[in-house]
């Protein structure tokens, strides 16, 4: 029962939201309002039906109906009811509907606003989103149904098919396969919907900018709607990432928060073009330069979102992440291509009404800055679509597997991100229209010369790498300048308004919140900036198989291995944990437990190291191996990673930085 | 003033070359530690695991590969022979990035010059946009006593109103 | 994509319709890489009656062989690794199935995937293999073939098409008997 209304609510959906987009189409052609309104009120019905088969899908994984194949594959009787619910996106099926149900509460939240000033707007709105909603709902319905149920046919083989065959009877297992262990961590609990949230909320600024072009009404309007919620999708695709490598870091076991593997990646490309957007929009709200430009930003990142999505769900990458071989394909790629080209065909077409009076009157003002950082992000997203793409082409034109990995990237991206630092640490200083030397090296003096100072001591207290000290001094910059900015605005208020510093800061923030809040998020690059500096140069590690009571050293770590206990985990997991005892500078400092957890469930081994966290180094041991016999030799591996958590600290204090940009006006 | 005699200088600089030069890896005959296997094993990829660097994948294939890494630097190749062996056994895949040679070259040359192209191009618009700037106005040279503090009150002011 | 930053100021129209060319071209470019990617992944392997690619196997005996020389036999291609359990549950059948067919104008090759070359022998010498085997230098092989990972067995007919796939181990020595005699009776 709960099977057949969770379907038919999710085909519901699907003939609700193509009718909302032909009722909006037909309404806005010829101008008849009531199918727009009609439309939107499809476009409202949506959210509740998704979210009758999501509710569906979660009963199904809570109560454990093995027959339905979803539940089979992604959930057992051993795990706890919270990760019962979490299983809904754990795998293909589940996680195709959840993003259909993320993308119609989004969609229908942006139609709840106030559109009396954007009548024309609107009904184009409602077309694009409705027409995607349908195109991934249709993916569920067609190819990847959550509901399909086993069926065991006469001469023994199975089937999946969502109703039930002739001649067959049900095919009800005991117990699931149950959910792959690497994420039953709470990393990747938050993970995906942070990741979907910011992934889908790019449709709605892409459906205004489409709404724009189809109707021609380009003037400001859609862009000042779609620069908050392109800022809210923002921080929530940043979150996604920042948990993602959370969850790499704690998890995978690499000792690494990044591997540049091509999902992670395509994960990033569409934070790098709306990186860029964010930038580049200041200047067409100051300036009203670079209409075009922030047209093709906004298009491209839906586009690169789209994209990303095809590559991980279609089987054609192949990597940790990815989800298993599918038939979504063809259909995916058929939209994609159809997404693709229409978008272009409607640029090309208003390319030249799009066009904007462009004044320039110094290659030193902020808009020539900012452009260059747009440059830059945009430099690093074709180094990744490259680094993506050229397996694929290698193995088309050759037929030889090639793999483009860690070093290219870092090799390639590593300059480019000196380069973003260095503006990070000028632009906030430079003037928007007459710029010129004076005022910026004015104004740039004093920050400058404190940062020179950071590599200076850095150096006398023995750092010799060039690179690292680079990075360091245009960390150093990036701070002063910024929290120079801070002062200078606090003292300015002070002075005039004669309130106590704190309070002009305070005030400060919230009068252009928008400046303060990127200031902060500038912050947080610093912070990042830190951590990733250790990791890439300072990470040490070594291994060693050690008997009892042996110790093995790295830097000013020693660690002396203990004991070993296996045992059985009411998670069904079989456990076997290492003691050791970790000593610094001969002093000793605490246990670490490092882990392998063999699940029963779906056979696979997870390591967890056991993680001594200051916030100087994180110390990383893991159980490599041992020998049967409990007395036998145990291989560790210890990995030292320096300052790796400013890169979660600036990720804190990232959420806060975006909030205080993002928070609504009071309206006045 | 006392100068420190040239060759003290010298001598003290070979020392110090010799004191952070990398220790050789394995001499032969001695059995190389996991640390050294390690460093090799970072670097290449096996098909079976792709995109994990051999020196995590926990198969029982890349395993084999490790145990291969450690037979051949006790036999004293160096890292090299070894990483060349590989890519004859197992095919260029098992390197972390292509080697450059045919249409490998694209890996490498193909971003710079994406790069500079775009800077070319974003610096010829530039250009283009202040050429026509200045000649629909002269610059007047207008500096206002604190030019901070006056974009910042314009700024509060437009803000509040 | 760098290449669309507007160029307006110097709007001649040459300039124009080359940036529109070459956005066509990349985005165009684009598309056509995944979907022959998206073609190729889900492809699978050659199929039954394709040509079987041409490839020479070197044994770990040293000998070399070319399939283009094996035409008028039929061949059987077995794909298998030592760190393979599927692998080792057929590895003794295949041998008794190399026995059997050995003077009836079957070949039996073996192609170690991903193997090193210590434990593939050991492999071969712990389940008494005695027909042609060698590594798959390079991924050469199987990558011509598109297999997807290992056990994989492949029957090409005498006139080097392909005649039957198995993906994965066979079961019993009958499974591997019905292969061959279904090719055999062509």
């Amino acid at each position: 029962m709960v099977i057949q209304v969770g379907y038919f609510s999710l085909v519901l959906t699907f003939l609700v939201a193509l009718y909302g987009a032909g009722a909006a189409a037909y309404g806005a052609i010829r101008r008849k309002t009531e199918f727009v309104e009609s439309a939107r009120h499809a476009m409202l019905l949506t959210w509740p039906l998704v979210t009758v088969s999501v509710l569906a899908i979660v009963w199904l994984l809570v109560s454990g109906d093995f027959q339905v194949r979803y539940v089979y594959s992604t959930t057992s009787n051993d795990m706890p009811i919270y990760l019962k619910v979490t299983a809904l996106w754990g795998g293909q099926a589940g996680s195709l509907v959840f993003w259909s149900w993320l993308m119609a509460a989004f969609t229908s939240a942006a139609s709840l606003r106030k559109w009396d000033r954007d009548r024309e707007l609107l009904p184009w709105v409602v077309v694009v989103t409705m027409v995607n909603l349908a195109f991934f709902l249709s993916l569920s319905i067609l190819f990847e149904n959550p509901f399909a149920r086993m069926w065991r046919t006469p001469d023994g083989s199975q089937v999946t098919a969502m109703f039930q065959p002739g001649g067959t009877m049900p095919l009800i297992p005991i117990d699931g396969r149950g959910l792959n262990p690497l994420l039953r961590h709470p990393g990747m609990i938050v993970h995906p919907p942070m990741q979907y949230l910011g992934f889908i909320s790019f449709v709605i600024p892409y459906a205004f900018a489409i709404g724009a072009l189809i109707n021609g009404r380009i003037d400001d309007r859609w862009i000042r709607i779609s620069r908050r919620w392109t800022l809210v999708a923002w921080l929530f695709l940043s979150l996604g990432l920042l948990l993602g490598s959370w969850w790499a870091y704690d998890v995978l076991g690499w000792g690494g928060y990044w591997g540049w593997d091509p999902v992670e990646v395509s994960a990033l490309i569409p934070w790098l073009s709306a990186t860029a957007f964010i930038h580049s929009v200041m200047i067409y709200e100051k300036r009203g330069m670079l209409k075009q430009w922030n047209m093709v930003l906004i298009i491209l990142t839906y586009a690169l979102v789209l994209f990303s999505t095809f590559l991980t769900r279609s089987g054609v990458l192949s990597s940790v992440h990815a989800f298993a071989e599918s038939a979504i394909g063809p259909m995916f790629f058929g939209f994609i291509g159809v997404t693709f080209i229409a978008s272009l065909i409607l640029l090309i077409r208003r390319w030249g009404a799009l066009r904007s009076e462009s004044q320039l009157h110094s290659l030193l003002s902020r808009e020539a800055l900012l452009l260059l950082n747009n440059l830059l992000f945009i430099g690093i997203l074709v180094v990744c679509v490259w680094g993506m793409l050229f397996p694929l082409i290698s193995e088309l034109a050759t037929g030889q597997k090639v793999t483009v990995g860690p070093p290219y990237y870092e090799r390639a991206i590593a300059p480019l991100g000196i380069g973003l630092m260095l503006i990070m640490g000028v632009a906030p200083l430079s003037t928007y229209g007459r710029a010129s030397w004076k005022p910026l090296v004015r104004a740039l003096l004093k920050p400058f010369a404190a940062s020179l100072l950071v590599p200076l001591v850095l150096a006398l207290r023995g750092i010799t790498n060039l690179g690292a000290l680079l990075g360091f001094w245009a960390s150093a910059l990036v701070a002063l300048v910024t929290l120079y900015e801070f002062w200078r605005g606090a003292v300015a208020r002070h002075r005039r308004h004669g309130e106590i510093l704190p309070l002009a800061l305070w005030r400060l923030a919230g009068r252009n919140r928008r400046r303060y809040g990127g200031y902060v998020i500038h912050l947080c690059a610093v912070l990042m900036a830190l951590g990733i500096i250790g990791i890439e140069m300072y990470q040490t590690e070594t291994q060693a198989t050690l008997a009892r009571g042996e110790q093995l050293t790295l830097g000013r770590y020693v660690i002396i291995y203990d004991s070993l206990a296996q045992f059985d985990d009411p998670g069904g997991r079989y456990v076997t944990r290492a003691v050791v005892s970790v000593y610094r500078d001969g002093k000793y400092v605490g246990e670490v437990y490092p882990r392998q957890d063999y699940y029963y469930a779906p056979e696979m081994t997870v390591t967890i190291p056991g993680v001594r966290s200051t916030l100087e180094d994180d110390l990383n041991v893991m159980l490599v191996g041992w020998e049967p016999i409990p007395t036998g030799g145990t291989t560790f591996r210890v990995i030292l990673n320096p300052l790796v958590n400013f890169i979660w600290l600036g990720g804190l204090l990232f959420i806060f930085g975006t909030l205080v940009a993002a928070w609504p006006d009071r309206k006045s | 003033m006392h100068k420190t005699p040239p060759f003290l200088s010298i001598l003290a600089v070979l020392l110090l070359v010799i004191l952070l030069a990398p220790v050789p890896t394995a001499a032969q005959g001695n059995e190389p530690t996991d640390d050294e296997v390690n460093a090799i094993a970072k670097q290449l990829y096996c098909p079976v695991c792709e995109n994990i660097p051999l020196d995590v994948c926990p198969t029982q294939a890349c395993r084999q590969w490790r145990e291969t890494i450690r037979e051949k630097l006790a036999a004293g190749w160096s890292e090299e022979q070894i990483k060349q062996y590989f890519v004859e056994q197992y095919g260029a895949s098992v390197l972390a990035t292509p080697p450059a040679k045919g249409i490998n070259l694209l890996v490498y040359i193909l971003p710079p010059a994406a790069f500079l192209a775009g800077a070319f191009i974003l610096l010829r618009t530039l250009r283009s946009w202040r050429q026509a700037t200045i000649q629909a106005e002269p610059v007047v040279p207008v500096q206002p006593e604190d030019p901070y503090i006056a974009r910042l009150e314009k700024e509060l002011r437009r803000r509040d109103g | 994509m760098t290449q669309e930053i507007p160029a307006e100021a110097g709007s001649s129209q040459l300039p124009r319709r080359w940036g529109i060319f070459l956005v066509w071209f990349l985005v165009l470019g684009i598309l056509g890489v995944l979907g022959f990617s998206l073609m190729r992944a889900h492809q699978g392997p050659i199929g039954i009656g394709d040509g079987v690619p041409d490839f020479i196997l070197t044994t770990f005996d040293d000998e070399q062989i070319a399939i283009g020389d094996l035409r008028g036999q039929v061949v059987v291609i077995n794909f298998w690794a030592s760190w393979c359990t599927p692998c080792e549950h057929e590895a003794a059948i295949f041998e008794q199935a190399y026995q059997m067919y050995k003077d009836r104008g079957v070949v039996f090759l073996g192609v170690g995937y991903a193997d090193t070359e210590r434990e593939a022998r050991a492999y071969l010498e712990k389940y008494g293999i005695t027909y042609p085997n060698g590594p798959d230098l390079g991924t050469r092989i199987s990558q011509a073939f598109r297999t997807h990972g290992v056990p994989e067995t492949y029957i090409v007919d005498p006139d080097g098409h392909l005649a039957d796939v198995r993906i994965g181990p066979y079961a019993t020595l009958n499974e591997i008997i019905n292969a061959v005699e279904g090719v055999l009776g062509y």
